[in-house]
C-alpha cells in the first residue's frame, strides 16, 4: 500500500479515528482535549459518517462528569461511544470510569494529559491527570508522537471491543496533542477493518434490551462484592495478550510495528531509562548521541501502561541492565516515589530472575509541559553512572530547597545539522501561526520533507505574542521538545527587539529576517546595541522586509503573515523558492475561498508583493547603537516583582530555582502595573475643553487604562506642562480640579472609550472630548503625565456621590491592566465592582477567562490601595465555585463571630461603649465604614500593652468587624452548565453572598463552544448549525426562590442600572444574582463598538434588563422592575451585527430564518411574560439574619 | 381600434413599456410573479453589490480570524467554516428562483467595483439565464485629483469588459453628471452598451441630527424629478444609436405618456411600485392605453419619441432658452 501523508495536530490525528470508531460521541470542552469534540462535532453537522457508516450522535454535555455519564448510559445500550478530556475532567469523569471498567464494557477515553491543579492551575500537559486515574481499572495506553496518537487510537478502539477492559488513551498535552507534523494516515477501509463485526455484536448482546432483560448495577453486600470485584481478574490478565496481538493485527495493516515495551539502544546497556509519553524522543537523541560515542545506554518505552504486565515488562529489558532510572512526569507528594517507578520496582521483584539485581531510581521531570531536553535525559543516564546515584531526583529545574534537581550541560544539543530549524516571533493578530502552520503543511506534504511545528503561546490574550518553532528536514522529526539552535529566525513585529531577547535561539551563521518600518540603509541604527552585539557575534544575515507597508497596501490590515512568509520560504531555501511561491499561493487558494474571492486575492497581492521589497542589510562591522533593550519591570518594583516576576515577565522563568516561588502557590497583588506592554498603536487622548465630566470612559474601560481623578488644586504643584485638568463640577469640593487620564503603556487601543465618549466638538463632528491618536507621538508625554497622576491624592470616599457614575468613577479600581482581550466585555464589571467595594472584597473565581486575566502568572491585576487593602482573590475549580464563595462567607463570618466573642470578653478593657458601638455597627456606607476603622485602631491602641492571650487572639481577628463583601464571579460555562448544581444550592441557601455571572453566552475561554446560555440561533463551536435551543432563563430560576437578589444587566445600554444594581446587590443581607452581559470575541463583533452594541441588545428584547429585589417582596410592592423598554426594534437588526448570527444566514439561510423567527418569538414570550411578573405581588418573610441563615 | 402598447427594449419585445426597476422588492420571485399578474412588462432584479461582497468577505474574514492562534487556550473562536455563503452564491439563487418562476423578461443588475469583479459577476448573472443585464455604475468620484476624463475612462473601460464578457443585451444606468452627457452616452454606446437607463438616482446619505453623523435615507422620488431623464432622452432620441429607459419621477399616467412621448423605450418605475404596490402596474396600463386612445395615436411605437429634440416643433426649449421662459413664467414679466 501506498502511504499517504497528512500533517495534522495529535488532537486531529487521534480524533480521526475516534469518530470513525463511534456511534456516540459525549463531549465538553477542556484545554487541551478541546480541539477533539469540536472536530468530532464539526464532523457529524456535516454527516460524515464512521466507519460503520452511520454519523455519530455527539452531543455536549454539562460537565465531564455528564459527559461520562452519558457515555456509561449509551455503553450500557450497546453503542460504540468515546469521549475526550484531559485533567480535571478526567477526575470529574472517575466515579463513572469505575463503573464502566467494573461492569467490563468496551470503551476508549482519549485524554490530552494534562496537569491538575494544585497550588496552581496550568493547563500544560503532564501525567498527573491519568495517574489519578490509575485505579478506575482502565487499561492506560500512552502515545509518545503526532503519528502514535493517531495509531494507538486505533489499536485502543480494536482492543478494547475484545478484551472488554475500557481504555485509557492519552497523550501529552499541547506537546502532542498541539504538535503538527507530517505523518502517514489510516484510510477508512483499514478503521473498518479493525472493528470486528462479532465483537461488536457481542457488545451489543450484553446492553440493556427489554427483549432480553438483564439487571446490572446492583447493590451488594459483605458476603459477595469481593468474589463478585475478583471476578474480573482474567479479563485483565488477558488484556496485555490482546493489546500485543491488536498491535500485531495493526502492524500487518499499516506496516508500522508496536509493542507494550519497546527497548531501544545498546543490545548490552547497562544503564537504561524507563519512561513515557513524549519525553522519549529527546531521550532517544540522548541516547543515539551517547551511543555514538560508546555510551552503551537504553532507553524503554512504556506503551501499555495498565494492566502493567510485569513478565513483559522485564522480558523487553537487556539482560546486561544493572541501573534503571525510572522517568514519571507526575508528582505524588508523601509517596514513596512515582508511580511508573513503583510499578516497576514491583515488577522487577516479581519477575527479575537474572542473579544481578538492579538498581533502580526514581525521576520526576516535564511537570506542566517543562521542556524535557536530550541533556536532562544525558543527566539522567550521567546520574545512572555515579558510583552512588540519587534514589530520587528532579530533571529540568533548580532545585535549590532540597537539592533533589540534577544537573544538565546546556551545551549538550543534538539539533540535526541537516534539518532547517526556524523560530518566529510574532503577534496573535497578526497571523503568525497560521501561516506557520501552513508553511508546515505546504513542506510536509508537498515537498516530501518531514515537518514539524509547534507553537508557544502568551498567557495574555491582548497583545498576544506567539513563538513558533518549526522543523524541517529529510528524516522524521521527534524532536520533542522547542528549537535550542535556529538556523532562522523571524522577527514579525519590530518593537519586539526592545523587550525579547529574539536571537538567543540563533545559532551562528543563521538567518534573521526582520520585519523593519526602517529599510535597509536605516535599520542598522534603529537596532538596540545588544542586538547589533548577537548580529555581528553570531555573523547574522540580515534581511529587512517592511510587511507592515505591504499588508496595508493590499489592504490586510495587520495580518502581515502572508508577507513574512514567502520572504521565510525565499530566504530558508527550505523548497526551490518559485515552487514555494506556487504552493504558498495553491494554499491560500484553498484556505481562504470559503472567505470570498476578494480575501483570496488580497492574500495572493501580499505574496507577490513581499519578495520586492525584501532587502538584505549590510552588516557593519562594530556595533553603534546606545540605545539598548528595556528592562521587563522598572527598578522601583518590589523585590518579588524585581527577582522572580520580572524573569518571568522577560521569558526566562525557566532559570527561576526552587526557592524563589512561594511553597503554597500564593502571590502578592497588583503586579500588572508593573509589566508595561506597550501594546497599542493608538491611545486615547483627552479634550479637557469638551469633557462634560460625564465618567463614561473610565468606566467602560476594559484595562482601567483611562482614569479619573479629582483632586485639589494646590495638589497641581510640580505637573508636567502637558498635563491637562479642568474644574470640577462638584458643590461639595470647590477648588477641586478633574483629569482623565491615559495609561499610555497600558493602554491596548480598543477604543471603546471613544466610542462612548458622548461630548463632540462643534467645529469639527468627528472631534470627541476624547480621541485615538497614534501612541508613538504621545507617549513620553503620557508617561510623564500618567505617573503625576498616580501620585495625586485620592479622594475621600466618604465624600464621593457614588450613587452617580461621575462619582463612582473618580474612586481608584483595584483591578487594572489586565491581560484580557482588548475590549473586554467582562472587565468593566469587576473593575467598577473594586471601585465600590474593593477594599473590603473577597473573589470566589470560578476558572474561566476571569481566572486566566485575573490569576495567570506572570501577574495579577488585582490591586491594592496606598492602605494596603483590596480584593482578596482565590480561584478553587470551574465547577466548585459558588460552594467555594459560600465556604468563604461562612468562613468569615465565624472569624467575625470569634471575634465578637473575645470583643465581648475584653470589654472591660476595651470599654462597654466601645465594644457596642463595634459589634452593632453593620453600615457599609463609605461613613460607617470609617468610623468602624477608627473604632478598631482604636480598640488595637487599647489593646496594644494587652498580652493576654485573648488579646492577641482577639487583635488577630480587629479588622473583620469590617464587614466584608464575598463575591463569586464566573462565566456562563460555570453558572448555567458546570456549576449549575452548586449555583442553584447556593441561591437556595440564603447566605449574603453574591454572584456575579459574567455571561458571555459560550465558553470564552475554551474558544466559543455553546453553553446553555447560547442563544438559539447562535452559531457556536458545538451548535456549528446554529444552537436550536433557547438560552436558559437563569434570572427567572433564581426570581422562582423569592429571597434571591436578581438582576440582569449591561453596563453599556444602562450603566446607571449597572451601578445601581451592583450596590443593591451588596446591600442586600442575602444571596444576590447579578447576570451582566459581556460581549465577547466569540460574539464576531467589533469590539471596539461592542458597550454601545449593547443598546441593541437591550432595546430589541434581547436583553432585557430587570430588578428583583426581595426587599420589596411584601404587602403591594412589586419586587420586580423591568429597567429596559419594551422593545423597539426586531431581533434580527441586532443579530445582524453579529457574526454568530449572520454566519447561520450565509450557511443556512433557510434554517436561519427559522430559528431567527424562533429567537424572536422566544423574546416575545420572555417579555410578555415579565411584563405581567411586574404587575405581579409577592409576600416573602424577611430575610433572616446573616448568622441564623449560615447555622 | 385596440392600442398597442408593446415596445422593444434592449432587443426584447416588451407587452408595453412599464418594466419594474430594480429594488429589493423583486428579489422574491412570488413578488416577481404578481408583477406579472398586474402587467409589469418586465423586471430588473436588484443589484448584486460587488463592494458589498467584498465588504462582507472581509467582514467574515476579519472577525473569524480576530483573536485566534493568540491564547493557547482559545486557538479560534467559531467552528469551521463550511457551506459558508460569504460569495455571490444566495443572491445567483435568488435570481435563478425568480427567472424559473416568470415568464416575462427578467433583467439582471449588476454594480461592480473591479474590472475584474464586473466581468467575474457579469457572467454568473448571464448564466442564470436571465434576458439582459443592467450595469448599474453607481459611481462617487471623490478623490479631486481624478480628472473628468479618467472617470469617465473608468466607465468606458467596464462596459466595454463586460461586453466582452457576455453575449445577452447591456443596458448601462448612469447618473447625470458629466460635463457632456451626449457626448457621453455616445461613448458608451461605443463601448458596447446596447442601452441607457436615464438616470440613476443617487440616494445620498443624509444627516442624522442627533447623532450629528451622516446616516443612509431612501426618499421615494416625486414627479417632478422625472424632467432631468425627460430632457436628456428628447436629447438622445435618434443621435446615440441605444434603446433609451427612463427612470426616476415616473409615477402616474402622465409622467409615463411624457417620457415615452420624448422617445423612452421603456419606463423603469421603483418608487411608484413601493407607494402602490403591483397593482399600480393595471392601472398605469390601462391608463396609459386609454390617453393613447384618446389621443388617437395607435400605439407606443407610434407616439415614441414624437416630441425628441429632434421631431418637437420648438428644440430651443432644451437649451438656454428653456431656462429664460422660466424665469418669465416666474416673474411675469417679458424679458
Amino acid at each position: 500500500m501506498s502511504d499517504s501523508y497528512i500533517t495534522v495536530d495529535g488532537n486531529e490525528a487521534c480524533a480521526s479515528v475516534a469518530y470513525r470508531c463511534s456511534e456516540v460521541i459525549a463531549i465538553y470542552p477542556i484545554t487541551p482535549a478541546s480541539p477533539m469534540g469540536e472536530l468530532a462535532d464539526a464532523w457529524a453537522a456535516r454527516r460524515r459518517p464512521n466507519a460503520l457508516g452511520v454519523t455519530p450522535r455527539v452531543v455536549e454535555m454539562q460537565s465531564e462528569a455528564g459527559a461520562a455519564g452519558a457515555v456509561h448510559g449509551a455503553l450500557q445500550a450497546g453503542s460504540l461511544c468515546t469521549t475526550f478530556t484531559a485533567s480535571q475532567g478526567l477526575l470529574l469523569m472517575i466515579p463513572n470510569m469505575f463503573k464502566i471498567a467494573g461492569e467490563l464494557t468496551p470503551t476508549v477515553f482519549h485524554i490530552a494529559a494534562r496537569t491538575i491543579a494544585t497550588h496552581a492551575l496550568s493547563i500544560f500537559g503532564d501525567h498527573s491527570d491519568v495517574m489519578a486515574a490509575r485505579s478506575t481499572g482502565w487499561a492506560m495506553l500512552c502515545s509518545c508522537s503526532v503519528q502514535e496518537a493517531q495509531d494507538m487510537a486505533l489499536i485502543a478502539h480494536s482492543a478494547t471491543l475484545k478484551c472488554r477492559v475500557p481504555i485509557l488513551h492519552f497523550f501529552d498535552g499541547f506537546r502532542t496533542s498541539h504538535e503538527v507534523n507530517r505523518i502517514v494516515s489510516i484510510d477508512d477501509k483499514t478503521v473498518r477493518s479493525m472493528l470486528d463485526d462479532e465483537l461488536i455484536r457481542a457488545h451489543r448482546e450484553r446492553s440493556l434490551d427489554p427483549d432480553a432483560p438483564v439487571l446490572r448495577g446492583t447493590a451488594q453486600n459483605p458476603d459477595v462484592f469481593f468474589q463478585a470485584r475478583e471476578a474480573c481478574n482474567p479479563f485483565y490478565d488477558a488484556a496485555p495478550g490482546i493489546l500485543r496481538e491488536t498491535m500485531a493485527d495493526f502492524a500487518g495493516r499499516t506496516g508500522r510495528r508496536y509493542d507494550l515495551f519497546e527497548y531501544i539502544g545498546d543490545p548490552a546497556a547497562q544503564r537504561v531509562i524507563v519512561m513515557m509519553g513524549s519525553g522519549v524522543g529527546a531521550a532517544e537523541e540522548a541516547l543515539a548521541a551517547l551511543n555514538a560515542k560508546g555510551g552503551k545506554v537504553g532507553l524503554l518505552k512504556v506503551r501499555l501502561y495498565r494492566p502493567f504486565d510485569a513478565r513483559a515488562f522485564v522480558a523487553a529489558l537487556p539482560v546486561t541492565v544493572r541501573r534503571l532510572a525510572v522517568l514519571d512526569r507526575t508528582k505524588e507528594p508523601g509517596a514513596g516515589g512515582e508511580p511508573l517507578f513503583l510499578d516497576v520496582v514491583a515488577a522487577l521483584n516479581d519477575e527479575w530472575t537474572a542473579a544481578q539485581r538492579i538498581e533502580v531510581i526514581g525521576g520526576r521531570y516535564g511537570l506542566s509541559s517543562k521542556e524535557f531536553t536530550p541533556a536532562m535525559a544525558a543527566a539522567v543516564y550521567d546520574e545512572l553512572a555515579r558510583e552512588k546515584p540519587r534514589r530520587r531526583f528532579t530533571v529540568g529545574i533548580v532545585d535549590d530547597v532540597t537539592h533533589l534537581s540534577l544537573k544538565w550541560d546546556p551545551d549538550f544539543i543534538t539539533e540535526s545539522a541537516d534539518s532547517v530549524r526556524a523560530v518566529f516571533y510574532g503577534l496573535g493578530s497578526d497571523g503568525t501561526v497560521g501561516a506557520n502552520k501552513n508553511s508546515v503543511k505546504i513542506i510536509g506534504e508537498y515537498a516530501g520533507l518531514a515537518a514539524q511545528g509547534y507553537f508557544v503561546y502568551d498567557s495574555r490574550k491582548a497583545g498576544a505574542v506567539t513563538v513558533s518553532h518549526l522543523r524541517f528536514g529529510p528524516r522524521p522529526i521527534e524532536s520533542t521538545y522547542l528549537i535550542q539552535r535556529a538556523s532562522f529566525i523571524a522577527c514579525h513585529q519590530f518593537h519586539f527587539l526592545e523587550r525579547m531577547d529574539v536571537l538567543e535561539l540563533a545559532e551562528p551563521g543563521a538567518t534573521f529576517l526582520l520585519n523593519s518600518p526602517y529599510d535597509e540603509k536605516q535599520v542598522w541604527d534603529r537596532l538596540p546595541r545588544e542586538v547589533q552585539e548577537t548580529i555581528i557575534e553570531k555573523r547574522l544575515r540580515l534581511w529587512v522586509v517592511d510587511a507592515t507597508a505591504v499588508a496595508r497596501e493590499v489592504g490586510l490590515g495587520n495580518r502581515i503573515n502572508t508577507v513574512m512568509q514567502p520572504c521565510f520560504f525565499a530566504l530558508s531555501g527550505v523548497l526551490p523558492r518559485e515552487e514555494a511561491i506556487t504552493r504558498i499561493k495553491d494554499l491560500i487558494r484553498s484556505t481562504y475561498a470559503k472567505m470570498g474571492q476578494s480575501v483570496v486575492d488580497r492574500n495572493l497581492a501580499a505574496v507577490d508583493r513581499s519578495l520586492e521589497v525584501l532587502r538584505e542589510v549590510e552588516v557593519p562591522a562594530t556595533a553603534s547603537a546606545s540605545h539598548r533593550r528595556l528592562p521587563p519591570v522598572p527598578g522601583e518594583a518590589p523585590d518579588f516583582v524585581r527577582r522572580v516576576t520580572a524573569m518571568m515577565i522577560a521569558g526566562k522563568g525557566d532559570l527561576l530555582p526552587v526557592s524563589a516561588l512561594p511553597v503554597d502557590g500564593t502571590f502578592l497583588t497588583g503586579t500588572t502595573r508593573f509589566e508595561k506592554r506597550s501594546i497599542a498603536q493608538e491611545i486615547p487622548i483627552w479634550d479637557a475643553d469638551l469633557c462634560t465630566q460625564c465618567g463614561l470612559c473610565p468606566l467602560v474601560c476594559p484595562h482601567a487604562a483611562i482614569r479619573s481623578k479629582a483632586f485639589p488644586e494646590s495638589t497641581l504643584e510640580g505637573a508636567p506642562e502637558s498635563f491637562e485638568s479642568r474644574p470640577w463640577k462638584s458643590k461639595e469640593h470647590p477648588g477641586y480640579r478633574l483629569t482623565i487620564q491615559v495609561a499610555p503603556d497600558d493602554c491596548t487601543g480598543c477604543g471603546i472609550c471613544v466610542d462612548v465618549c458622548p461630548a463632540r466638538s462643534k467645529e469639527v463632528a468627528k472631534h470627541k472630548a476624547i480621541n485615538m491618536s497614534p501612541q508613538r507621538e504621545h507617549l513620553e508625554r503620557e508617561r510623564a503625565n500618567f505617573d503625576f497622576f498616580l501620585n495625586l491624592p485620592e479622594l475621600d470616599r466618604r465624600t464621593v456621590h457614588l450613587e452617580t457614575l461621575k462619582g463612582a468613577q473618580l474612586l481608584e479600581p483595584l483591578f487594572e491592566f489586565s491581560g484580557a482581550c482588548a475590549g473586554c466585555g467582562e472587565t468593566p464589571y469587576l473593575k467598577l465592582l473594586t471601585q465600590l467595594f474593593g477594599d473590603r472584597l473577597l473573589v470566589a473565581n470560578a476558572t474561566g477567562c476571569s481566572s486566566i486575566y485575573g490569576g495567570n502568572l506572570p501577574t495579577t491585576p488585582w490591586t491594592c490601595n496606598a492602605e494596603g487593602r483590596g480584593p482578596a482573590w482565590c480561584n478553587s475549580l470551574f465547577e466548585d465555585n459558588a460552594e467555594f464563595g459560600l465556604g468563604i462567607r461562612l468562613g468569615v463570618d465565624q472569624k467575625r463571630a470569634m471575634a465578637e466573642t473575645l470583643l465581648r470578653q475584653m470589654s472591660a478593657a476595651v470599654g462597654e461603649s466601645l465594644v457596642e458601638a463595634i459589634v452593632e455597627c453593620r453600615g457599609t456606607d463609605e461613613a460607617a465604614l470609617a468610623a468602624q476603622r477608627e473604632r478598631i485602631a482604636l480598640l488595637r491602641q487599647r489593646l496594644a500593652g494587652d498580652a493576654s492571650p485573648a488579646a492577641r487572639r482577639l487583635l488577630a481577628l480587629a479588622d473583620q468587624f469590617v464587614p466584608r463583601t464575598v463575591w463569586i464571579i464566573g462565566g456562563d460555562g460555570w453558572a448555567y452548565d458546570i456549576g449549575f448544581g452548586g449555583v442553584d444550592h447556593i441561591l437556595a441557601s440564603g447566605a449574603d453572598v453574591n454572584l456575579l455571572v459574567l455571561d458571555t453566552e459560550v465558553y470564552s475561554n475554551t474558544g466559543g463552544q455553546a453553553s446553555k446560555s447560547t442563544p438559539r440561533g447562535a452559531v457556536a463551536k458545538f451548535a456549528s448549525g446554529g444552537k436550536e435551543s433557547c438560552k436558559k432563563d437563569l434570572g427567572l430560576l433564581a426570581m422562582s426562590y423569592g429571597s434571591v437578589y436578581v438582576a440582569q444587566i449591561a453596563m453599556g445600554a444602562n450603566p446607571l442600572q449597572t451601578l445601581n444594581a451592583l450596590r443593591e446587590a451588596e446591600s442586600y443581607p442575602g444571596v444576590s444574582l447579578i447576570i451582566a452581559y459581556s460581549h465577547c470575541i466569540a460574539h464576531g463583533i467589533d469590539m471596539s463598538t461592542a458597550m454601545t452594541h449593547q443598546k441593541d441588545a437591550v432595546s430589541t428584547g434581547y436583553w432585557p434588563l430587570f430588578r428583583y429585589d426581595p426587599r420589596n417582596a411584601h404587602d403591594e410592592l412589586h419586587p420586580l422592575r423591568l429597567d429596559s423598554r419594551k422593545p423597539t426594534a426586531p431581533f434580527k437588526t441586532f443579530a445582524e451585527k453579529e457574526a454568530r448570527f449572520a454566519m447561520l444566514q450565509r450557511s443556512n439561510p433557510a434554517e436561519a430564518k427559522r430559528l431567527f423567527e424562533q429567537a424572536q418569538a422566544d423574546i416575545d414570550a420572555r417579555w410578555r411574560f415579565y411584563e405581567q411578573m411586574v404587575g405581579v405581588t409577592r409576600h416573602n418573610p424577611e430575610p433572616a439574619e446573616a448568622e441564623e441563615i449560615h447555622s | 381600434m385596440k392600442v398597442d402598447l408593446s415596445t422593444r427594449y434592449l432587443g426584447l419585445t416588451l407587452r408595453n413599456p412599464l418594466v419594474a426597476s430594480a429594488c429589493p422588492l423583486n428579489q422574491d420571485a412570488e413578488f416577481l410573479v404578481r408583477l406579472e399578474e398586474a402587467g409589469a412588462a418586465a423586471a430588473v432584479f436588484p443589484s448584486l453589490f460587488e463592494e458589498q461582497i467584498e465588504f462582507q468577505q472581509q467582514q467574515v474574514f476579519g472577525l473569524y480570524e480576530y483573536g485566534t492562534e493568540s491564547y493557547a487556550e482559545s486557538l479560534s473562536y467559531f467552528p469551521e467554516l463550511e457551506d459558508y455563503n460569504v460569495g455571490p452564491t444566495e443572491y445567483l439563487r435568488r435570481l435563478r428562483a425568480a427567472r424559473q418562476a416568470v415568464r416575462f423578461p427578467l433583467i439582471g443588475s449588476l454594480n461592480g467595483m473591479t474590472v475584474g469583479g464586473w466581468i467575474h459577476f457579469a457572467r454568473l448573472i448571464e448564466d442564470t439565464g436571465v434576458d439582459a443585464l443592467e450595469l448599474n455604475v453607481y459611481f462617487v468620484p471623490s478623490d479631486p485629483r481624478h480628472s473628468g476624463e479618467e472617470v469617465e475612462r473608468r466607465y468606458l473601460d467596464l462596459v466595454a469588459a463586460v461586453r466582452k464578457a457576455v453575449r445577452i443585451p447591456l443596458a448601462v444606468k448612469v447618473g447625470p453628471y458629466f460635463t457632456s452627457f451626449g457626448h457621453f452616452a455616445r461613448r458608451l454606446v461605443d463601448a458596447g452598451a446596447d442601452g441607457l437607463v436615464i438616470f440613476n438616482r443617487y440616494i445620498h446619505p443624509d444627516i442624522d441630527l442627533e447623532a450629528l453623523a451622516f446616516r443612509p435615507n431612501l426618499c421615494l422620488s416625486q414627479s417632478y424629478e422625472s424632467r432631468l431623464s425627460m430632457m436628456w432622452i428628447a436629447m438622445l432620441r435618434g443621435r446615440c444609436g441605444a434603446y433609451l429607459a427612463a427612470t426616476s419621477g415616473i409615477h402616474e399616467v402622465e409622467d409615463a405618456v411624457r417620457m415615452l412621448l420624448v422617445g423612452a423605450d421603456a419606463l423603469l418605475l421603483a418608487s411608484a411600485l413601493y407607494r402602490n404596490g403591483p397593482a399600480h402596474f393595471t392601472q398605469l396600463a390601462l391608463g396609459l392605453e386609454a390617453w393613447l386612445g384618446e389621443h388617437e395615436y395607435q400605439g407606443v411605437a407610434q407616439m415614441k419619441g414624437s416630441l425628441s429634440r429632434e421631431n418637437c416643433p420648438n428644440p430651443e426649449a432644451f437649451e438656454r432658452i428653456n431656462y429664460m421662459r422660466s424665469l418669465v413664467a416666474f416673474t411675469g414679466k417679458p424679458i
